[in-house]
């Protein structure tokens, strides 16, 4: 592993190019909104937006790990079996963060459940570790990482935000919506907690960023 | 890149995340193993309704708690520590060689028995404790919880708002036939003692937990009746 690279000039840790490896994810690169990728995870853990919180931040911590785990061992690893390395990487990453919330937040960790587990198979993930981490260097990967797992996270939290209002009048737990309202007869909405409004929710995300931001339209 | 260094390569790596995951697994091992005492503990005492917050607990269950007992399906009383029973073991034996534990706790006066279940839900295992007043026959309280269970669905069992229904219902009826709590689809009569209103979307959750409290409460039913004629 000899790092023989001399680089005199040396790129200045926030530079502008690595500006936009953390923003583009959020915007006009996001993994779910314009990628479309990950959508599995989105459907399964955003009844609530505690699990979705803490999910984002699970997957920001597998996710910058990994990036860095795997853009340090870049030149080592035969391009046979990387897909196998990068899978490893991703599973015991996320085998230790589910040991750590169970031993440090249990009863998160036993909210989430199976959640965790199924990091592992978040396809934003390994597609970033193939496309970038493993032709860039640790500090940018390390960024791309964390920008995607947080164009992910918000995603996330948005549709946790919208399906927990509006499904059990909860948020994070805590009623807010005054039980005045529901005595006018509003009720809670028992198709926002079903999968199917996720993908609804997540469309409507979609929608509103196209609008706003017509280069997007009909590129993916 | 060679065939040998590709081989060497993955073995190498293999060895090392094992010693990673193991080590990870060693250190934290007894943390972990101190949450799960605690929650235990924290179910066994929501079973009676006494809200137990993280730190308390230990000391709240050494207070209310005054007795442990294993029974068997007959009622006899075997010799053992009933916290360490676990039911998932249990559950595999045949019937008449199960223990079963029974917590004795007394709050203000008032004797509870409790009482732990496992059952099957939709995606995995559930379990719970139920809480018996003096009577053997009103239930006090029950908390429940799951492995897998889809959230916000099935995975309601858990939410108070749902085992709160329990307190009050019985399980025995009036000639003291066994009539467990059953958990049913659609409206409910409030004033039914031996019905609560099940979960929309988890249905298959809900007569888990109607199969769970049958088949669990059943096997205490002779040490129930001999503790009610002594």
């Amino acid at each position: 592993m000899s790092q023989n690279n001399n680089n005199t000039q040396k790129e200045a840790l926030f530079s502008p190019k690595n500006q936009k490896l953390l923003s583009n994810p959020l915007g006009k690169d996001n993994p779910i909104s314009v990628q479309v990728l990950g959508i599995c995870s989105v459907l399964a853990i955003t009844v609530q937006l505690q699990t979705s919180l803490v999910m984002a931040i699970s997957v920001v911590a597998v996710m910058g790990f990994a990036n860095v785990i795997i853009s340090l061992l870049r030149k080592t690893i035969p391009p046979r079996i990387r897909i196998i390395v990068q899978l490893t990487v991703i599973a015991s990453l996320v085998i230790l963060v589910d040991q750590v919330l169970k031993a440090y937040v249990y009863d998160v960790s036993r909210q989430l459940s199976v959640f965790v587990g199924l990091i592992i198979t978040n396809c934003i993930i390994m597609g970033r570790l193939e496309a970038f981490a493993l032709n860039n260097k640790p500090w940018p990967s390390f960024l791309d990482g964390i920008g995607n797992a947080a164009g992910y996270g918000w995603v996330l939290l948005t549709v946790g935000f919208f399906r927990e209002l509006f499904g059990s009048g909860t948020l994070m737990g805590y009623q807010v919506i005054p039980n005045a309202v529901y005595e006018m007869g509003y009720e809670n909405n028992g198709f926002m907690i079903l999968p199917p409004m996720a993908l609804i929710t997540v469309g409507v995300i979609i929608w509103v960023q196209r609008h706003k931001d017509r280069s997007l339209v009909d590129v993916s | 890149m060679s065939n040998r260094y590709v081989f060497l390569y993955a073995s190498a790596m293999v060895i090392i995340v094992a010693v990673v995951l193991s080590g990870a697994a060693t250190l934290l091992r007894p943390l972990q193993e101190r949450n799960m005492r605690i929650e235990k503990m924290q179910n066994i005492l929501a079973a009676i309704n006494i809200p137990a917050p993280r730190g308390e607990v230990e000391d709240l269950f050494d207070r209310y708690v005054t007795n442990t007992k294993i029974v068997n399906h007959v009622g006899d009383e075997i010799e053992g520590d009933a916290f360490e029973v676990d039911l998932q073991d249990e559950i595999r034996k045949g019937v008449e060689d199960r223990r079963l534990p029974v917590y004795i706790a007394e709050v203000d006066g008032e004797i509870y028995y409790i009482v732990p279940l496992r059952g099957a839900g939709l995606w995995g295992p559930i379990w719970g404790y139920v809480g018996l007043e003096s009577d053997l026959v009103t239930v006090a309280g029950a908390n429940f919880d799951h492995a897998s269970e889809t959230p916000g669905l099935g995975a309601e069992i858990s939410e108070r708002g749902f085992e709160q229904q329990f307190a009050g219902k019985k399980i025995f009826d009036d000639e003291s036939n066994f009539r467990p709590v059953r958990v049913v689809k659609g409206r409910v009569d409030p004033d039914d003692p031996h019905a609560v209103d099940g979960i929309s979307g988890g249905t298959i959750t809900s007569n888990g937990v109607t199969n769970m409290l049958r088949d669990g409460l059943e096997l205490y039913k002779s040490y129930f009746e001999k503790l009610k004629t002594t």
